[in-house]
């Protein structure tokens, strides 16, 4: 059964100007999420990840940041060439974000209800009593009891303030989550239940969700297909039983602790030696050369084109071969 | 909250009492005979030894302190020597005088500079926040009693469409109104507009962003309300000390307020003026200071919110209630 795309991202190039540099933050990235799945991103710290997410909602800092090139199809339509006007209805109401940082990421001196309300309000031809009642049933849903709609954000903890920023992102029902680490900030069980939610949304509302998270269980669980990051390019990418089963790139493996199982009890990305090459000045050839255990020369010359190791399974490393890996 | 404010009142007395004992002891070194300035360069030496027994110059200063201080209580704050009058009465008659100067001033340089603030965040990276912060420059640094003689010539004398030392008339507020704002103004632009730039660098304006608030409710809802409680504090503090220090502006259009009057008291060596009036002035500089806070804590749920204790959970409990009526409903 072929399930309809709902966003397309074909070779997105995104750039931050610094002052004295350019950061090459994401290179040529090509994604698709179907309707009803979800889709892991994984990878180290920098490599460009939230950027990826932030391009889609179109909230890069302004000024610094700049799709250089590239289309985002959500629902057919290149969200690049949209005017703020549109994007404005778009945000919070077809795609939302759950934040990477709880702890700033909502207004200090409005009332938590407040902030949730306001997204319902902004979404939906309602009155401000019946957004505030919807609210204060989106904070039951995560699991804060409703009585605490009037408090401020510096009187919850982190991670009550995480499921705020969910409780948010879900209010207005969005076809598409945005969901960065969004249960990093979270202990345990509390993670657990969050993710069931995100999950029984999904299987209600047929929602699409791209997860960036850290941790291979929750891929493991949730995932459909999983995309690995590096250096601002997606080195694999794979449905999550392929990527698990038959891991090709050696960032991959080494991510995934050599031999990575669905089942493993290793739930944490695995550190690999060295360092990500500086965004400002991207090597020539393969990125990962430095680091790779099985570089040969060529790989510090040209860069590796993808290769279809099976059919969905996109590997950019020279060593990867069509067919089984 | 009656409880903070309380506090803060009674945290004034050491505060006052610190004041008036350095107040004394500046007096006390400064150079300069108050009971020759009374006499005059003819008295003889006798003749102001006399007087500074009666004034109980020569009495040591803890002693001095203690009578200051015990008139003071008993709300006598002194005889001014020149005039011969209480000080508290002049004060008094002065007062309004710099109260309106120092309001209408301060009014306008809020009205000015908070939209130019704004207008220059909002407009970061183009030409306009370049020419913006180029104008407020230009003002911060202008010295006031220039800016003073340039409206005087212009508007006063070659137009001559205002009075320049007539306060009588209320169209005689404009200039010293314009002098005081101008420097002000850009003061305060200048913190808007740095303030502004911070909250809106901030992770929850790219939250309310993302939920997909258009600029203008982003920039005046969730950043400004935000970005004014530093303002609210330097517009407190430019209040504040105006009362007692907008002297240029007084002499320049002759202005009977409060500062010329100190300065005038500093001059003569007028004790009793001085110790009395630096009290007064900073008196009132600590009750705009306390007000500022109140206001803050009012702006600031998280300062608020330490004065008021339980009370805003009952207020989310009433809203909860409310909600579950509707849902009954
Ligand atoms: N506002 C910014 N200005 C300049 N450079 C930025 C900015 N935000 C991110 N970058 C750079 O872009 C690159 C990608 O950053 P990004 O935040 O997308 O990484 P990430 O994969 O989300 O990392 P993490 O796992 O730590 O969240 C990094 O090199 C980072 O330094
Ligand atoms: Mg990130």
């Amino acid at each position: 059964m072929a399930k309809e795309i709902l966003l397309a991202i074909r070779n997105l190039v995104v750039k931050y100007h610094t002052d004295d540099a350019v950061i090459h933050a994401v290179n040529n990235v090509n994604l698709a999420v179907k309707k009803g799945e979800t889709i892991g991103l994984v990878g180290e710290t920098g490599a460009g990840k939230t950027t990826i997410a932030r391009s889609i909602l179109r909230i890069l800092p302004p000024h610094t940041a700049k799709i250089v090139s590239g289309e985002i199809l959500f629902s057919g339509r290149d969200i690049t060439k949209l005017s703020e006007k549109e994007m404005c209805k778009i945000r919070g109401n077809k795609i939302a974000m759950i934040f990477q940082d709880p702890m700033t990421a909502l207004n200090p001196i409005e009332t938590v209800g407040f902030q949730i309300a306001e997204a319902i309000q902004l979404h939906n031809r309602i009155s401000r009593s019946e957004a505030e009642r919807r609210a204060c049933n989106m904070l039951e849903m995560v699991g804060i009891p409703m009585e605490r709609y009037s408090e401020y954000p510096h009187q919850f903890s982190g991670g009550m303030k995480q499921r705020v920023v969910i409780a948010m992102a879900l209010s207005c029902n969005p076809e598409l989550i945005l969901a960065d680490e969004p249960t990093t900030a979270l202990d345990v069980t509390i993670q657990a239940q969050v993710l069931a939610m995100m999950q029984s949304l999904k299987k209600r509302l047929g929602t699409s969700v791209v997860l960036i998270t850290h941790d291979l269980g929750v891929v493991a669980n949730t995932c459909n297909s999983v995309a690995v990051v590096y250096a601002g390019e997606i080195v694999e990418y794979g449905t999550v039983e392929h990527i698990f089963d038959f891991a090709s790139h050696p960032y991959t493996l080494g991510l995934f602790g050599s031999l990575p199982k669905l089942d493993s009890r290793e739930r944490r990305l695995k550190p690999i030696k060295g360092l990500m090459p500086d965004p400002t000045a991207l090597p020539q050839g393969c990125r990962f050369y430095d680091r790779c255990p099985e570089a040969v020369r060529k790989c510090s010359q040209t860069a590796p084109g993808e290769v279809e190791i099976a059919p969905g399974h996109l590997v950019k490393c020279i060593k990867a071969k069509g067919g089984a890996a | 909250m009656a409880r903070y404010i309380a506090k803060r009142v009674l945290m004034l007395i050491p505060v006052m009492l610190g004041i008036s004992l350095v107040v004394l002891i500046l007096i006390d070194i400064t150079p300069g005979d108050p009971a020759r300035m009374v006499l005059g360069a003819q008295a003889t030496q006798e003749q102001v030894d006399e007087l500074r027994e009666e004034l109980g110059l020569n009495d040591p200063l803890p002693v001095r302190y203690g009578r200051f201080l015990w008139s003071v209580l008993h709300g006598d704050f002194g005889t001014s020597l020149l005039t011969k009058r209480p000080v508290a009465d002049e004060m008094l008659e002065r007062f309004p005088y710099t109260l309106m100067l120092v309001t209408l001033g301060t009014l306008l340089s809020v009205l000015i500079g908070i939209p130019i603030g704004i207008f220059a965040a909002v407009n970061q990276h183009s030409w306009k926040d370049n020419a913006a912060i180029f104008l407020s420059l230009i003002a911060v640094s202008m010295p006031n009693f220039w800016f003073a003689l340039l409206l005087i010539r212009f508007f006063g004398v070659r137009l001559r469409w205002l009075p320049i030392s007539r306060v009588a008339v209320w169209q005689g507020w404009i200039l010293p109104c314009a002098t005081m704002a101008l420097g002000l103004a850009a003061l305060i632009a200048r913190q808007m507009r740095s303030d502004m730039l911070e909250v809106l660098r901030q992770d929850y304006i790219t939250t309310a962003r993302a939920k997909g608030l258009a600029d203008g409710r982003l920039i005046y809802r969730h950043a400004l309300k935000n970005a004014m409680i530093p303002v609210i504090m330097v517009i407190g503090g430019i209040f504040g000390t105006s009362l007692g220090g907008s002297l240029i502006t007084e002499v320049i259009f002759s202005i009977p307020g409060l500062g010329q009057y100190i300065m005038t008291g500093l001059y003569n060596r007028d004790y009793p003026v001085i110790q009395s009036g630096i009290l007064i002035v900073s008196a009132l500089f600590a009750v705009i200071i306390l007000i500022v806070d109140v206001i803050f804590a009012l702006v600031d749920p998280r300062i608020r919110l330490q004065y008021t204790g339980k009370a805003k959970r009952k207020a989310g409990k009433q809203v909860g209630k409310e909600t579950q009526a509707i849902e009954n409903f």
